[in-house]
């Protein structure tokens, strides 16, 4: 057997999963899709004293149309985001991600509110959740809280989430629909962990042919998602829909080096820091390439 | 630390209802394999990355090496052993034999699972969705070629044994 031995808990309500974290299992990980954790195990990377199973508990599993935001809950799996209408009509941004993460084996397992918890920095989600401005809500002993995506994630692996707390739903708010949108990663094999990748949101005034404002985070390459607010003022003041070719292009190319600029000192460290830079430098360009040309054909 | 309990699982696998109890430790392949003999569950890398042991969950191809047994309580499992019908091949195990999509034949079975996962889901793949589908399954032989075209052609004879 690979995994170190641990004890084993099934919750069968969030209330039972936090009086267990806060108890019994209080130096024990809560198991939700388990596509990195037991990887994770097997290779004794991790050795948790015990594990909370939060499979069985009903109702975390859903995505809602609630008003001004979409819910999503914790234990819903990627295939099914994958495949939902309403998150294909109403965020294209987390659509065009998903089917990006893993394999469809992986993604028939995994979940979302694993995925944010775990905190990969090559992982999609926590990118394209930061650029969507989502919010997280985490239950605790003493209730609920809500977390902004731009302070959930802290730093490599980690998150806001107190020892005691269990992500329980993701609010995305649909306030404003995006002009353009674009995700773009870059991974050595199809399906693996991503080097680096980019999050563009364009949003237009109600004539539609300005660019108002823009969002473009950063992942990968970087420790946690990160905002380049220099790339989105950028955009917002140099892009309309009819910005010809050729100062576009300038604009591009002003976007590259401007993000690899931005991003520099927190890539410092890594492996090959000047490839990394390069990289997401690209990728950003990319991502508002494409964010350009579906607003266009809009 | 003291040998934690065991705990009971139900589960049915290949259309035959097993109980057991387990260590909380045990991946649902070792079980399929050391517990109910199920060797068709191929393990290679046993974290997630190769493919080989996979099999479906509830008809959803998973991968066996990171599902701990004990997550398998109440589910159905198909394994490679559950798919022929007495002398009769899959079509999709059909295809791989007809299209010499197998050499040494490790990676088998979890390409032949995903493929089933993939055709439930579109009926009438392109060669790219194909590709996609099975990119978490490594052939390490490199026979991705024959392995695409036998999908391929699973998917056309599935379509036409079901036209009425």
């Amino acid at each position: 057997m690979k995994p170190a031995s641990f004890h084993y808990y099934r919750a069968r309500s969030l209330q039972e999963a936090l009086d267990l974290l806060s108890g019994a299992a209080a130096n024990g990980k809560l198991l939700a899709g388990g596509q990195s954790l037991i990887p994770l195990m097997n290779l004794r990377l991790a050795r948790p004293e015990a594990l909370i199973d939060l499979n069985s508990i009903p109702g975390l599993s859903y995505i809602r149309s609630e008003g001004n935001k979409i819910a999503i809950g914790a234990l819903t799996r990627h295939r099914e985001m994958e495949f939902s209408e309403l998150l294909a009509k109403e965020l294209p941004l987390l659509a065009e991600a998903i089917p990006q993460i893993g394999h469809p084996a992986i993604r028939n397992r995994g979940t979302l509110g694993g995925s944010l918890a775990h905190a990969d920095p090559a992982a999609e989600l926590p990118c394209v959740l930061t650029a969507l401005d989502a919010r997280m809500v985490a239950a605790g002993p003493d209730g609920e809280r809500v977390i902004r995506a731009e302070d959930f994630f802290t730093g490599f692996y980690a998150t806001a989430l107190a020892d005691h707390e269990i992500l329980k739903e993701v609010r995305i708010p649909l306030d404003r629909h995006p002009a353009g949108w674009s995700f773009v990663e870059f991974a050595r094999r199809h399906g693996d962990f991503a080097l680096a990748e980019a999050s563009v949101l364009l949003f237009a005034d109600g004539a539609g042919d300005r660019c108002t404002s823009a969002r473009v985070v950063i992942g990968g390459s970087v420790e946690k998602p990160v905002r380049v607010q220099d790339v989105e003022k950028l955009i917002q003041d140099e892009i309309s829909i009819r910005t010809q070719a050729s100062s576009l292009a300038h604009v591009l190319r002003r976007v590259e080096q401007l993000t690899e600029t931005e991003i520099r000192s927190s890539i410092a460290g890594r492996e090959n820091p000047d490839y990394l830079c390069h990289l997401t430098g690209v990728l950003a360009r990319r991502a508002l390439e494409s964010a350009m040309e579906r607003w266009r054909k809009a | 630390m003291k040998a934690p309990d065991l705990v009971p699982v139900s589960l049915e696998v290949n259309g035959v209802r097993f109980e057991g109890d387990v260590e909380p430790r045990k991946t649902l392949a070792d079980f399929l394999r050391e517990e109910l003999g199920f060797t068709g569950v191929n393990l290679g890398c046993e974290h997630g990355v190769c493919g080989a042991c996979s099999v479906l969950l509830d008809g959803a191809v998973v991968r066996s090496c990171i599902l701990l047994a004990v997550q398998a309580d109440g589910c159905k499992i198909t394994t490679i052993e559950g798919l022929a019908r007495e002398e009769k091949l899959h079509p999709i195990q059909q295809a791989f034999l007809d299209h010499h999509a197998l050499q040494c034949g490790f990676c088998t079975p979890g390409m032949v699972l995903a493929a089933v996962d993939l055709l439930k889901r579109s009926p009438h793949p392109t060669e790219i969705q194909i590709r996609e589908a099975l990119s978490g399954n490594l052939c390490m032989c490199t026979g991705y070629v024959n392995i695409v075209r036998a999908v391929s052609a699973a998917a056309e004879r599935i379509q036409t044994a079901e036209k009425p």
